[in-house]
């Protein structure tokens, strides 16, 4: 397949001013790409190679960054990320039943995006709250507890969030 | 947090006692007075031997002696030295660094500028989990705090010693949690081991002397320092001295953290911390280092916990987690559990790890479905030495004792899977299956208004039926029906 060429056509300002204010510009890298991705949601190919070509190193070695680490998203992700906890004490909890009848739900397979744009369904590590197993996060609103017949109400929830905003 | 029988508070001590966001509420309860000490009453050389004659042992989960590598990075050589505290709590199932850093994160704080005076480094860095953003919040407010008051920063109280502390973010990579990968994060890499010796304490981090220890280990510090070595020594056992923090979950009516001696049996946690198994089922067995440790039964429930005790029963201390197992859990769906895992995470930089584990998720993968063979499990013993001998780092060196522990214990369980294409706890979906006995079926359609797949039908007062092959075998029929018409087999 043949790859688009991608260059760096727009000016991030915000990257920019983020760079001056470290301290420290040694291993500068996955700082920049947190805030890169603070700013953007996810991280674009041409925001790579500007951070590429801010830090002065290979476009290669920020993409190698990029995908190694599982907080940095390559792609747009949905308006409302649905995260199932399948740490050990949500999964011998039941766990994995809700992120199946999540799956029915939104009629998506996990880390895939409805085709409204509204949701994406993945599943995540152990988020700290065991005692609330099994955990279901939105966003940063974390739902304890939850059992394969919440699942409805919660994606209710956002449904109507997303049609009030709509009207 | 219950503070029940047996329960002693040393690295949990002011947790849910002191306002966390408050510096003042610390030094009231003796918070750095130890740094204090340290810098006015003592030399370097008596900080290190006081850690070292404290027994104190890494709390991250290999139990290396804590004073051990003081001394080395103290006598390495060097204009620059780094002084790391090791904040990416990545085992599932724990979450006793976290609670620290919420709740006390002062007392981290204090402990490695106590550690940098004693090694001779003037830079402090936490390396910390982007997923704990109330921990990154207390750590911001401590920092700013304790930099105010002159306990960290240029010439800590007059003493002409200075310490920074600034924090680094990880961003979701379990490996990142082994010293050396988490160095190379630092440096703003992909987080994959580099080849031990040199150990960190003679070339770590920008390849200068770094000394690296975990939230739990550093929580102990101050008050080894303020109380000395042998108050903390009449805690937990010889070779294990103090306590250790155990985020005890699962099956167990009270889940939570539990601060307890080393040496304390399980069957104590477990039973009279812990308030025994839920819902009345039996207790299986108990998980312990997380996908790094191994599962024990209910023969070893009155081992004293210590490294070497946990170790010499196939599993081992691990950061802490410690998830109870019940009748319904199974341990073949356990060891796939805990591999899909490493699988996942490995960095892929040695072979071993990056496909001999993928190698033993597939065997797994084919005994939970009913595909196993004859000998799946002399192949997943051999494989998983042969793992456990060659891989790189205590990740891959530790991920198939999962596995090793419960083809140990439970190998009834695999041969069941194996020979028989049945998961005794009702767990394998592909080997169960739902069914409604036409004789207790009353029809009152609440297993058909449940079902999130839509897959059973049947009119009202009239026996219902399950569609097989759209069933995706969640069970909430199962847990739903109240006339016990439908069975599992």
């Amino acid at each position: 397949m043949a790859q688009e060429i991608v260059e760096v056509t727009e000016s991030y300002p915000a990257l920019d001013a983020f760079y001056d204010s470290l301290p420290d510009k040694n291993g500068a890298l996955i700082p920049m790409l947190h805030k890169a991705q603070e700013e953007y949601g996810y991280l674009p190919q041409e925001v790579q190679l500007y951070v590429a070509l801010k830090l002065g190193i290979p476009a290669s070695k920020v993409y190698g960054v990029a995908t190694f680490y599982s907080l940095f998203n390559l792609e747009r992700k949905g308006q409302y990320r649905i995260n199932v906890c399948l740490g050990t004490a949500c999964y011998v909890r039941g766990s994995e039943a809700i992120l199946e009848a999540l799956e029915n739900e939104l009629k998506i397979k996990r880390t895939e995006t409805t085709g409204d744009g509204l949701f994406t369904l993945s599943s995540i590590r152990c988020v700290g709250a065991c005692g609330l197993a099994p955990v279901v996060m939105v966003g940063d609103k974390v739902y304890g507890r939850v059992t394969p017949d919440d699942v409805r109400g919660i994606v209710d929830e956002y449904l109507g969030k997303a049609g009030e905003h709509n009207d | 947090m219950s503070s029940g029988t047996g329960q002693v508070r040393i690295a949990l001590r002011n947790c849910g006692v002191i306002d966390p966001e408050s510096i003042k509420d610390y030094i009231a309860t003796d918070g750095y007075d130890a740094l204090a000490k340290a810098l006015f009453d003592m030399s370097p050389d008596e900080v290190v031997e006081t850690v070292k004659k404290s027994g104190l042992r890494g709390r991250g989960g290999a139990g290396f002696p804590t004073g051990i590598k003081w001394e080395t990075a103290r006598r390495s050589e060097s204009d620059i030295k780094y002084v790391l505290c090791n904040a990416d709590e990545g085992d599932p199932g724990a979450f006793m660094d976290r609670s620290v850093l919420e709740g006390d994160p002062h007392c981290v704080l204090e402990a490695m500028a106590i550690c940098g005076y004693a090694i001779g480094a003037s830079q402090g860095i936490i390396y910390v989990r982007a997923e704990y953003p109330l921990a990154v919040k207390r750590l911001q407010i401590a920092i700013e705090q304790a930099t105010d008051m002159g306990l960290l920063g240029d010439n800590i109280l007059g003493s002409g010693f200075s310490f920074n502390v600034r924090l680094y973010f990880g961003a979701g990579a379990f490996v990142c949690g082994e010293e050396t990968s988490l160095m190379n994060s630092v440096q703003g890499g992909r987080g994959e081991p580099r080849l031990k010796p040199p150990f960190p304490a003679v070339k770590g981090l920008w390849d200068k002397p770094t000394n690296i220890n975990n939230v739990e280990t550093y929580a102990n510090v101050a008050q080894i320092i303020r109380n000395g070595w042998e108050w903390f020594r009449q805690f937990g056992t010889e070779k294990s001295p103090g306590t250790k923090v155990f985020a005890l979950a699962g099956k167990v009516n009270n889940v939570g953290l539990v601060e307890v001696p080393m040496g304390t049996p399980l069957r104590v946690i477990i039973e009279d911390i812990g308030g025994g198994i839920r819902n009345n089922k039996k207790f299986k067995a108990a998980q312990t280092g997380g996908p790094s440790g191994g599962c024990i039964p209910a023969e070893h429930l009155d081992t004293p916990i210590e490294y070497e005790s946990l170790i010499s029963l196939g599993s081992m201390m691990g950061s802490g987690g410690m998830i109870v197992l019940d009748e319904d859990d199974c341990m073949v769906g356990i060891s796939k559990f805990y591999l899909t895992f490493t699988a996942e995470e490995s960095c892929g930089k040695c072979t071993p790890c990056r496909i001999g584990n993928v190698r033993l998720l597939e065997i797994l993968d084919r005994i939970t479905e009913g595909k196993g063979e004859e000998k799946d499990m002399d192949d997943l013993e051999n494989l998983g030495n042969t793992i456990k001998d060659t891989a790189l780092c205590g990740l891959g060196q530790s991920s198939p004792n999962p596995i090793i522990s419960t083809l140990r214990y439970f190998s009834d369980e695999y041969k069941e899977h194996i020979y028989h294409k049945r998961c005794p706890a009702g767990s394998c979906s592909k080997l169960i299956g739902y069914k409604i006995l036409p004789d207790k079926c009353t029809g009152c359609t609440v297993c058909a208004r449940n079902c999130p797949v839509s897959c059973i039908s049947g009119e009202r007062k009239k026996v219902h039926v399950i569609d097989q092959e759209r069933c995706i075998k969640c069970g909430v029929c199962f847990s739903k029906c109240r006339f016990k018409a439908i069975v599992r087999g």
